[in-house]
């Protein structure tokens, strides 16, 4: 795939090798002026033979110069190229440092083509680290690589490779190499070896073969191991399919449990549930924002302190609009409905002339980007693998505060009975405003989750609002066992459907389930039974 | 005045009632027509053409607002998504506008532009008939008033009431903007339906059919109001009254409310879709964005503001929202959400019964 | 200070309306001579859903006239803008243009983001034969002699974007995801894309066009459904996502660790303020095309991203005080600005004929470092063209760019019937036929 068949990335890589084999043991006092000369004032092909014969040259220094490439750090003034880093300048020749900076710099510009090709130069040059992990990285690095310079290479650093893993990988590589031999015996190998693999990119030269192999043995065997890896390729996506359908599920559960407290047990219709989830996030972006400022060194710790601060944020706004406007309408639910979409219009608002109308960055920290491979072709993000957790130690968090705190016995007493709860002494307005907090607070808590996966701008909340409502109602109110199960039969439902009829079709026909459903089961999935049903 | 058809107008307003009415339509129908148009566009008395279609505008949300009102203000079902119905009556006039452009469109097609640009080589079936006016017509109030039989039937039936009910109205609306939104559903998209040139024939942007479309619109507000007033002051609108306050004490008094609820709840869909024709004649424009979810709910909030369960009180409620929309718009951009955020708020902390109830109390206090 | 001002006198304007009767409109004439000042119109969505891009406009926008009255105004009139909110509501989008051209008597109004709500204010412009010039990107299929369209047509951002994907040096993609939200803009940008490929010979198989509703914040799927096809051969995806679901698709690309050297992602609607919500880091390398960067090196360029790092200081606007952020559709509104007031002083009238005639052949030196023409006769603007790849800052590293300005073509050859329209608007005798 990367520069497939390409007659310079072939000069690289057999540069790359070049440079192991010999390289390492001719010191050099400066890198090659012609070759870096090429690579930063040449064009196109240019370039890359310039960064073939830097590899070839074999100083240990060409893998930083490349390295500042990649990064963005190479500059030019005239015809002088330099590594800048900061204020600090040197020589990318010479190695000479120098000041003061030149004022008339430009950028090397780097485009994805020369990114590629220095990535695999640095890979091949990394193959024979001593550290594992970095042999793992670079081998990963080139398993996609279909180009015939680099088999030597591969095979040397396989005959000396003792960890399984990174053999493996280097025997996928050495075989996707193979494809092309002389050989007819090698390549019947070649495919079978990659008949193993469970790769999209093993697929792909698999697919290759077939167009352009003559060998009818070959043939028949590439089309054996294509069906083998089509198979596993199925399991992967059936794989991601289900987490993807867990995950959408628990951000549904995150978005509607604050909505399952204040509407399902309190019986508030609150519209600006949305717009409390988008304080959270934005409680998350001001945490952020002040760790980069003060604490750079925590930066990734300020979603632990984002988490806490969410909450509060939400709970406080909340436990306000509880006190100042939903109070005098208890009993009015409807009612209740105008007057917090009010408040989420003055909300918006409020957050646009704070912040500005545009989304802001909400990074995520170093250990939620990125994901685990679990099979060739499923990558879990960390970030949702995160909010799955986080989603059930929440919905832990709110059971046991319902069942086994003084709290949550008010509540659900109010809940049942106001005015037998008000006899027997419990603070029934207390309660309302501190359960109407508990709501908001995990409304917060949702915000402060969802920054992590996508936008956090004034709108945010607009988008969760509806089908927040769904799942409280789909779940049947006043209970959390039904939102749990609404939430994730809502997100499995709509994945399914997704990767059968487009995303479109799936949110319209998940709706018109929900629709007929209701029609089925008027009080949602899991009825309160008994006396309060007809109140 | 005597004999029944007396007894009928006594009993829809009083005197006083009847006064108001009736000056209201000499402004409408006489004065208006006349300011727009025999007065010269110098003159400072000229009502210019930007008045005529934002009071026709608002005229259509009213009728909105008296179909809400009626099912809410006196039978107690609060719909979200009654923007459905109207954007469906829009729909249904659109595709007759859209046949009337011609060939006058970007590609000089019989076909409607958006059909060409996705390759359509001939009308689908749902847009059969529908260069007849009598068919868009027979749409704009039948489909909204099917869609709502068939839906208020199930969902009656099954008992679904209160917030429940709200929610899956608002699912319909929004399951139903997304369908519109796809190209493939022969709405043309997101886009709607736009840049219309003719009804009827006459040029649509003249100030004769600016006018004519604005009197049908008021006659049909009023027509509307009478209507409703009559439904409500019925026995029928005392059993809607009394399905309200106590379905089951009514059901048990062997009205099967089934029928009062699925009656009164098609007759308001389709005022909605009369309404959503009208609208779309007079601002040019229908799109899936009259069927989201916010829209459906600005209408029960001009019927809050304005005074639930008084009919007047909707169409107070229409305009004084609209407008202030209007007006605070331009007057500070940047702030008239929080105005009219406010204003929601401290109607319903404030004025329950709306701005027609304060007026009231202040009348009667007096 | 401006608010309270124009508030004042709006609402004085507003009591003395409803003075009268609701509906005295004041017949003044297009220019009020005595206060030398002349109106012109904003119409941008302050509010709602569109509110997070087109905001920028209107501050970009008044910048310009600030600067414009600075110098002694047009044609030694002040500026005075009228800015309204149709609030992201395309039926209001028509209302609040009637009310600006006839309430207001503005000689201009420059406006609108999304195609809808352009095609919601074309016939009110047209009727009134007023003036509205349009600053972003579209999707061409349109030439109205009551509109100028400074931002990019399809030839002067998609096609190049995909011509360079398919070329050596952007990496010689051979499949196509064309990957868009459900609307117009999209549908129409990949089907002129889809003829254009078939025209270089890629196959329908080798296509796969998808589309996800409004505000789809879910990307889990598509993203494994890109990896799926791009294990067919060397893949690039074309995004035509609308803005604000742009974050959250990226977020899943990179956290699903779908690089831009094996799978290049070229957006035609993600630029500086969408990327200002997102962690690029894990970006870098995936493409944007647009005729104007913030990055580009250019004496104009400097000035302009000063200019309007200065005027969000001082005006204290949101977001922009602390992090200032220029992109193209600011830059096509600079650009549209700067161009009617030179018509205007060309025509020495502020008269909609005389200005459009004015207009043709216009010039502007644009902040992207390129002049700027007015096309003489189709009203689009001749833009250079510039791809750039995301860096690790979340600006653009231009990595090509058109050897000059190339002209618009709004009607795409690639469209079949196209070739019969004319590179120019309608007549109104031809109209009123």
């Amino acid at each position: 795939m990367r520069g497939k068949n390409s007659k310079i990335t072939k000069l690289v890589l057999a540069g790359a090798l070049f440079a192991c084999l010999i390289g390492v043991l001719r010191p050099a006092l400066a890198l090659d002026r012609a070759a870096m000369e090429k690579l930063a004032l040449g064009d196109g092909d240019e370039r890359l033979e310039g960064i073939a014969a830097l590899v070839a040259e074999g100083d240990p220094r060409a893998g930083a110069v490349l390295g500042a490439l990649a990064d963005g750090e190479m500059q030019t003034a005239s015809k002088r190229i330099l590594i800048v880093k900061g204020d600090d300048a040197t020589d990318a020749v010479t190695g000479e440092k120098i000041a003061p900076l030149p004022a008339e710099r430009e950028d090397v510009m780097v485009n994805n083509r020369l990114r590629g090709a220095v990535q695999d130069a640095l890979a091949a040059l990394k193959l024979v680290s001593p550290d594992r992990d970095i042999r793992f990285a670079a081998a990963k690095e080139l398993a996609g690589g279909t180009v015939a310079g680099m088999l030597p290479l591969v095979k040397k650093a396989l005959a000396k490779e003792r960890d399984a893993e990174i053999r493996e990988l280097l025997v996928h590589t050495a075989a996707s190499l193979e494809l092309k031999a002389d050989d007819i015996q090698t390549r019947l190998a070649a495919v079978r070896t990659l008949g193993l693999s469970g790769s999209g990119n093993a697929k792909r030269l698999l697919l290759s073969v077939l167009e352009s192999e003559t060998n009818d043995d070959v043939r028949v065997e590439a089309k054996q191991s294509l069906a083998q890896v089509n198979d596993r390729l199925a399991w992967g996506e059936r794989a991601g399919l289900l987490f993807a359908g867990i995950s959408l599920g628990s951000i549904l559960l995150l978005a509607a449990l604050g909505l399952a407290i204040t509407y399902g047990l309190m019986g508030v219709i609150n519209m600006a549930h949305g717009e409390l989830i988008m304080i959270g996030a934005y409680a998350t972006y001001v945490v952020q924002n002040l760790f980069k400022a003060h604490l750079p060194a925590a930066f990734d710790a300020y979603l632990l302190c984002a988490v806490p601060v969410a909450f509060a944020a939400s709970a406080l706004v909340g436990m306000v609009l509880e006190r100042s406007v939903i109070r005098w309408l208890y009993g009015r639910p409807l009612e209740t409905l105008l007057a917090t979409w009010g408040i989420s219009l003055v909300l918006i608002q409020a957050v646009r002339t704070l912040f500005g109308a545009q989304n802001v960055q909400v990074e995520n920290p170093a250990f939620m980007s990125g994901g685990v491979e679990i099979l060739a072709n499923v990558v879990l993000p960390w970030s949702r693998i995160v909010i799955v957790l986080f989603a059930g130690a929440v919905l832990a968090g709110v059971w046991l505060l319902l069942t086994r705190t003084r709290l949550g016995l008010f509540v659900r007493g109010v809940t049942q009975n106001r005015a037998m709860a008000s006899c027997v002494g419990v603070p029934t307005a207390r309660v309302d405003t501190l359960a109407f907090g508990l709501g908001s607070g995990i409304a917060g808590l949702a915000g402060c989750a969802l920054s992590q996966i996508g936008n956090v701008g004034p709108d945010l909340g607009q988008s969760y609002i509806v089908d927040s409502f769904m799942v409280v109602v789909l779940g049947g109110v006043g209970q959390l066992a039904g939102t749990v199960y609404a939430a994730l039969g809502l997100g499995f439902a709509n994945k399914l459907l997704e990767s059968w009829s487009g995303a479109v079709l799936a949110k319209i026909v998940v709706l018109v389930f929900i629709i007929i459903f209701i029609q089925k089961r008027p009080q949602g999935m899991f009825a309160l039974k008994g006396r309060s049903v007809e109140t | 005045m005597s004999g029944p058809l007396g007894n009928a107008f006594t009993r829809l307003y009083g005197a006083r009632g009847w006064a108001v009415l009736t000056l209201c339509g000499m402004i409408l129908f006489v004065v208006f027509p006349l300011l727009n148009l025999a007065v010269p566009a110098g003159s400072a008395f000229h009502v210019s053409a930007y008045w005529v279609t934002l009071i026709g505008k608002i005229m259509c949300f009213a009728i909105v607002a008296v179909a809400m009102d009626l099912i809410w203000g006196y039978c107690g079902i609060l719909s979200l998504g009654h923007g459905l119905f109207f954007a469906l009556g829009g729909y249904g006039m659109g595709m007759y506008l859209m046949r009337q452009i011609g060939r006058d469109g970007q590609y000089r097609s019989d076909l409607p532009d958006f059909m060409v640009f996705l390759d359509w080589k001939q009308l689908p079936w749902h847009w059969w008939n529908s260069d007849s006016f009598a068919w868009a017509l027979f749409l704009a109030v039948a489909v909204p008033g099917v869609l709502a039989f068939v839906f208020g039937y199930f969902a009656f039936r099954s008992r679904i009431k209160g917030v429940y009910f709200s929610i899956i109205t608002q699912a319909l609306t929004f399951a139903a903007m997304l369908l519109f939104f796809r190209n493939e559903t022969g709405f043309g998209g997101n886009n709607g339906f736009t840049d219309f040139k003719r009804i009827l024939g006459y040029s649509i942007t003249t100030p004769e059919t600016r006018m004519v479309l604005f009197t049908v619109t008021a006659a049909v507000l009023i027509a509307t109001l009478l209507l409703g007033r009559y439904l409500v002051t019925s026995k029928f609108g005392r059993v809607l009254a009394a399905i309200r306050d106590a379905e089951q004490r009514v059901m048990f008094c062997g009205y099967n409310t089934l029928h009062y609820k699925l009656f009164v709840w098609t007759l308001s869909a389709v005022l909605c879709g009369i309404a959503g024709a009208l609208y779309v004649t007079q601002v040019g424009i229908i799109n899936p964005g009259e069927m989201s979810p916010a829209n459906s709910i600005e209408i029960a909030i001009w019927v809050a503001v304005g005074g639930r369960g008084t009919l007047v009180g909707a169409i107070v409620g229409a305009g004084v929202v609209n407008g202030a929309k209007s007006f605070f718009t331009q007057a500070f951009p940047e702030y008239w959400l929080y105005v009219l955020g406010m204003m929601f708020i401290l109607v319903t902390l404030f004025l329950p019964q709306g701005i027609v109830g304060l007026l009231n109390k202040s009348r009667t206090a007096r | 200070m401006f608010h309270r001002r124009s508030f004042l006198k709006r609402f004085s304007a507003l009591a003395s309306t409803l003075a009268v009767t609701a509906a005295v409109g004041l017949q003044a004439p297009q220019v009020h001579a005595q206060g030398k000042t002349v109106k012109v119109g904003v119409l941008h969505s302050l509010s709602g859903t569109m509110a997070i891009s087109e905001t920028v406009l209107k501050d970009v926008a008044l910048m310009a006239f600030d600067e414009i009255n600075a110098k002694g105004g047009v044609m030694g009139m002040k500026i005075e803008p009228v800015v309204v909110d149709p609030a992201s509501n395309w039926p209001l989008f028509a209302e609040k243009a009637r009310q600006l051209i006839t309430q207001d008597k503005v000689a201009v109004v420059f406006g609108c983001w999304t195609s809808v709500s352009r095609k919601s204010v074309l016939p009110v412009f047209e009727e009134l034969n007023s003036l509205l010039f349009y600053p972003v990107q579209y999707e061409g299929e349109e030439i109205s002699r009551n509109v100028f369209y400074t931002g990019a047509a399809p030839n002067q951002q998609a096609i190049p974007a995909v011509e360079y994907l398919m070329s050596k040096e952007g990496g010689a993609a051979k499949r196509w995801v064309l990957l868009g939200t459900d609307y117009v803009y999209p549908r129409t940008t990949n089907k002129i894309l889809r003829a254009f490929l078939k025209s270089k010979g890629v196959a329908d198989k080798d296509i796969d066009e998808k589309y996800t509703p409004f505000g789809h914040s879910d990307y889990q799927t598509i993203v494994a459904n890109i990896k799926k096809f791009a294990a067919g051969g060397k893949t690039a995806v074309v995004s035509t996502i609308n803005g604000d679901s742009n974050v959250p698709f990226y977020k899943e690309l990179g956290n699903q660790g779908l690089k831009a050297t094996d799978v290049p992602v070229v957006a035609f609607s993600v630029g500086e303020e969408e990327l200002r919500g997102v962690d690029t880091k894990p970006l870098v390398g995936h493409l944007a095309a647009w005729n104007y960067f913030m990055s580009i090196k250019s004496p104009a360029n400097t000035e302009f991203t000063k200019k309007w790092a200065d005027y969000a200081k001082k005006k204290g606007i949101a977001g922009h005080k602390d992090k200032p952020l220029t992109n193209d559709p600011m830059e096509a509104t600079y650009i549209g600005i700067h161009m009617w007031k030179q018509a205007v002083e060309k025509a020495k009238s502020f008269d909609v004929a005389k200005v459009s005639v004015a207009m043709g052949g216009q010039t502007f030196t644009a902040p992207s470092g390129i002049t700027s023409t007015m096309d003489p006769k189709n009203h689009h603007l001749h833009k250079a063209v510039f791809i750039g790849e995301v860096k690790a800052d979340g600006q653009f590293n231009v990595v090509w760019k058109t050897k000059g300005p190339v002209k618009a073509q709004p009607w795409s050859p690639y469209i079949p019937g196209n070739d019969k329209k004319k590179d120019e608007p309608a007549l109104m005798a031809e109209k009123k036929k």
